[in-house]
């Protein structure tokens, strides 16, 4: 049994609401990446996963991400992945699309759309959330 | 209360680990327990042994370790966030172990708060 | 909810992103440069005093102290320490740092 699964299994039963909420554009800072690098250990251990992506963290999701020039991993990929994983609910503000002149077709991903008081809602919900 | 410590940070650049160890330090001194504190981003910092910060001001490295001493604190380093900054066993600070990013989920489902200290 | 801010407002949008998503019943605790938000005349002055009517504020008085700013404080705001600082964390369901 993997190191992941046998903590999985120690943690059996519990199941918590884990929202991670991404406030940060990619590459200026490692927050992006190193955020969705804890997403993916969370889909080991069967919890309730959802992702926010409020103020720049929206920039995280856009297409066309090209980082030859920085020299830099492009790590954009991975938000397409999360769906095999099973995380899949994935909430983008509405307020932070339009504020920075984004449009739901410019993302990269299926995501749900909604407002700063739904999100709200929802964020008051969860049992754990971390912020990056 | 059964609380799980997020530490982003690293020593000093930000007050991150200071706020960190102080709240960690108040829980301990009522009573609570300190299911875990992790170490991620340039927090893994927190648990090199070759930090040397002049005498007059706090030791945060050796805070940490004497807080895991005294109350027997689980200190994690995140495995991965420690390779990208050259972090290794042989550098950790008594009282700190390297384990992997599961070990920061872990501590959001057995505690029953998770406080995160960062930038 | 306990809400965590611990920047300045003149900084980072941390306070003004806080204010837009935290539920009527938060609370909401200042800390290290966030505690600036709390002084008198700050720009931020206003949008908190507003956000007063919905959620409970409160700030570190370590922090306060510590950059001089403890006489400073907007009326309607409760110092709380590092023991202060745990009770609204367990006082409340859950808490979220605005980084």
């Amino acid at each position: 049994m993997s190191d992941a699964e046998q903590q999985g299994e120690e943690g059996a039963g519990i199941i918590k609401k884990f929202m991670f909420v991404n406030r940060k554009a990619p590459y200026g800072t490692i927050y992006a990446l190193e955020g969705l690098e804890v997403v993916l250990i969370s889909a080991a251990f069967d919890q309730d996963v959802s992702l926010a992506f409020v103020d720049d963290g929206v920039y995280q999701l856009l297409k066309g991400q090209q980082t030859k020039g920085i020299e830099s991993k492009n790590f954009s990929p991975a938000y397409r992945a999360l769906e095999g994983y099973d995380i899949e609910k994935l909430y983008v503000e509405r307020e932070a699309l339009e504020a920075r002149g984004l449009a739901e077709e410019d993302l990269l991903v299926d995501v749900q759309v909604m407002s700063s008081a739904e999100l709200a809602e929802l964020m008051a919900a969860q049992d754990v959330v971390i912020g990056f | 209360m059964k609380f799980g410590i997020l530490v982003n940070e690293g020593p000093y650049t930000h007050q991150a680990s200071d706020s960190a160890y102080l709240f960690t330090k108040a829980a301990l001194e009522k009573g609570h327990e300190i299911y875990r504190v992790f170490f991620y981003h340039d927090g893994v910092n927190n648990a090199s042994k070759y930090t040397e910060p002049p005498q007059d001001d706090r030791h945060i490295v050796n805070r940490w370790s004497k807080l895991a001493e005294q109350y027997e604190v689980d200190l994690v380093v995140c495995v991965a966030a420690a390779l990208r900054r050259g972090i290794k066993d042989e550098l950790l600070a008594p009282g700190f172990r390297i384990s992997g990013l599961g070990q920061l989920v872990e501590a959001g489902i057995q505690g029953d708060r998770l406080v995160v200290f960062g930038d | 909810m306990l809400h965590i801010v611990n920047k300045s407002p003149y900084e980072r949008n941390a306070l003004e992103s806080c204010l837009r998503l935290a539920q009527p019943g938060s609370a909401l605790l200042l800390i290290e440069d966030g505690v600036y938000a709390a002084t008198r005349g700050n720009a931020a002055e206003a949008r908190l005093k507003d956000a007063m009517a919905r959620l409970k504020v409160y700030a570190l008085k370590a922090d306060l102290e510590a950059r001089g700013v403890a006489g400073r404080v907007m009326d309607g705001i409760e110092l709380v320490d590092y023991g202060g600082f745990v009770d609204l964390a367990c006082g409340q369901p859950n808490c979220q740092s605005w980084l």
